[in-house]
């Protein structure tokens, strides 16, 4: 029976948590804290950096705020954080190396005639105070909201970035990116967010203040729905020899395919 | 003749092993659920949890009310039941009684085919065909919702609802049905009169086996649901159900809205465990 599956699969995942967690320990660890959307990035290059060089490798998926408070009280190597730091971060003594940029593209469907929104339309669409495409120079019918799950990482970019945090009035909650743009192609008046590397022909990405979302728009910040990747270190105080070892590998040309691989846009 | 005792006790052994096996990740299993679901209920309250008509697990102030789940999972499968039930039912007493042996062949060969496409398939399918059609036939902005899901479960539940009822009324003896006849019944009164009765508990059987099978699916509803934590309040609503809320928040969760998964999974299986007792208590009745 399938929900035997289900269970079994869940208890097993549970069980490796701890496991994965404690692996590594051994000669040397660089020690990470923060942003969970910055999970699927960091996971893959810990797993490049372990096998690269042999060393460990730890993540504590906490959030920007707490690795950032980490990073400054010197409780981890390096601190993660999915937005820029501010200025009186900055004064704080800690300094800031963008690792990545994380971009998303807002997708609609092809025959939709709207092609440009702004980011305040972009929000008034998601908390349900604009209902209609006329609205926005569309046909007139209704917009049809689709977004993730509560706890993806895309869902946290997008809501962050457009102001929108549990005000979004989703009408399909999907549980992945192929998902999303599936529903998106089939609904002509569907509109969906999705990372940017992931967007496919089926679906129209649409320009956001005329700017489409390209690498090097996200790159250089003219295009809006994006937040950079950030690696959090302290000002002046020396990384242990691991730390900058691995500090080293993340930002270095040979990590941006692991980087690219993971959905983002490296910085290098 | 010592030698071969010996041999039989291994063999009697390694038999009893394999068995311990199965017993022993039923044990296991429960034991897992149990200890992990219950922390969470006791921080959220049973009522709280089980009554809350919200869930929003990740918001600043989470609220952890599973009953738009339950509500969604109990209307899912009693909707895939009323319209998947009858169809199942019908094409069994026509396999079974009418059909002529090549096309029983052929139709049973595609049943088989049916219970054999996995989840994802037919989640896709609902997702390319049936939403849109949904969408399109009812005029609304949006096809996926309670209804879709009721549509793609009754589909997913023909084949065990076909298959066992088949059984059950081919293991009918034929002298009843002779008898019935002779006596100068037509043959469709034979069939529903005589074969059915004599069949019911296997035909309750195959029921409960469609149940477990609606209730226990998470990847196809997932897809065609919407999976948005709302009230079913209508069939064109966009809801989640209590397998899709454990597995789509499972992957990113921690603390105590993971905890609350562990507990939504407690419920659901308690839910099957006592849907299976009911059944068992009426077909043992049946039968006395």
């Amino acid at each position: 029976m399938n929900f035997k599956k289900v269970i079994l699969s869940v208890a097993a995942v549970a069980l490796t948590v701890p496991f994965t967690f404690a692996l590594g320990a051994k000669g040397g660890s660089v020690s990470t804290d923060g942003s969970t959307s910055m999970e699927k990035v960091i996971g893959a290059l810990g797993e490049a950096f372990e096998e690269e060089t042999g060393l460990g490798f730890t993540y504590n998926p906490t959030g920007s705020g707490s690795g950032i408070t980490a990073a400054r009280e010197g409780r981890c190597d390096i601190g993660l954080s999915s937005r820029a730091l501010k200025e009186e971060e900055k004064a704080s003594g800690l300094k800031e190396t963008v690792l990545a940029y994380d971009g998303i593209a807002i997708v609609v469907h092809p025959e939709n005639p709207v092609a440009d929104l702004s980011v305040e339309q972009i929000a008034k669409i998601y908390t349900g105070e604009i209902e209609n495409w006329s609205a926005v120079g569309g046909n007139d019918a209704a917009i049809v909201l689709i977004g993730r799950e509560a706890g993806s990482g895309t869902r946290d970019g997008f809501e962050s970035i457009t102001g929108t945090k549990d005000a979004c009035k989703y009408r399909q909650e999907l549980t992945s990116t192929g998902d999303v743009i599936t529903a998106v192609s089939q609904n002509p008046n569907a509109i969906g967010y999705a990372s940017a590397a992931s967007v496919k022909a089926t679906v129209k990405a649409l320009t956001v203040g005329g700017v489409a979302p390209t690498d090097e728009a996200i790159k250089d910040g003219s295009y809006l729905v994006q937040r950079p990747f950030v690696l959090v270190t302290a000002e002046g105080k020396e990384l242990s020899e691991v730390a900058q070892r691995f500090f080293d590998f993340v930002t270095s040309e040979a990590a941006a395919p692991v980087i690219a691989a993971a959905g983002v846009v490296p910085a290098k | 003749m010592k030698k071969s005792r010996m041999t039989e006790r291994i063999v009697a052994g390694v038999f009893l092993l394999m068995g311990l096996v199965t017993v022993g990740c039923v044990l296991l299993i429960t034991a897992y659920l149990v200890a992990s679901g219950i922390p969470a209920i006791r921080q959220i309250g049973l009522v709280d949890f089980l009554f809350g008509k919200e869930w929003a697990s990740t918001a600043a102030e989470p609220k952890y009310g599973i009953l738009p789940f339950l509500l969604t999972s109990i209307y899912g499968t009693c909707g895939a039941l009323v319209l998947g039930v009858p169809v199942g039912f019908l094409t069994a007493v026509y396999l079974s009684k009418m059909a002529s042996p090549r096309v029983k062949r052929t139709m049973q060969s595609a049943v088989g085919l049916l219970a054999g496409i996995p989840s994802v398939v037919y989640g896709l399918v609902g997702m390319l065909v049936l939403v849109p059609a949904i969408r399109k036939t009812f005029g609304i902005p949006d096809g996926s919702g309670l209804l879709a899901a009721i549509v793609v479960l009754a589909v997913m539940i023909l084949p065990s609802v076909i298959k066992m009822s088949v059984t059950a009324l081919d293991a009918v003896p034929k002298e009843y049905e002779d008898a019935s006849l002779a006596l100068g019944a037509t043959p469709a009164e034979t069939w529903f009169r005589v074969s059915v009765p004599a069949a019911k508990s296997g035909i309750a059987a195959s029921v409960v086996l469609g149940v477990g099978r609606a209730i226990g699916e998470a990847m196809a509803v997932m897809m065609v649901a919407g999976n948005v934590p709302n009230m079913p309040h209508s069939l064109f609503d966009s809801v989640r159900f209590l397998t899709t809320a454990v597995s789509s928040e499972m992957s990113y969760s921690s603390g105590l809205q993971q905890q609350a998964l562990f507990s939504i999974a407690l419920v659901l299986f308690l839910f099957i465990l006592l849907i299976n007792a009911t059944l068992n208590f009426f077909l043992k009745r049946g039968n006395d």
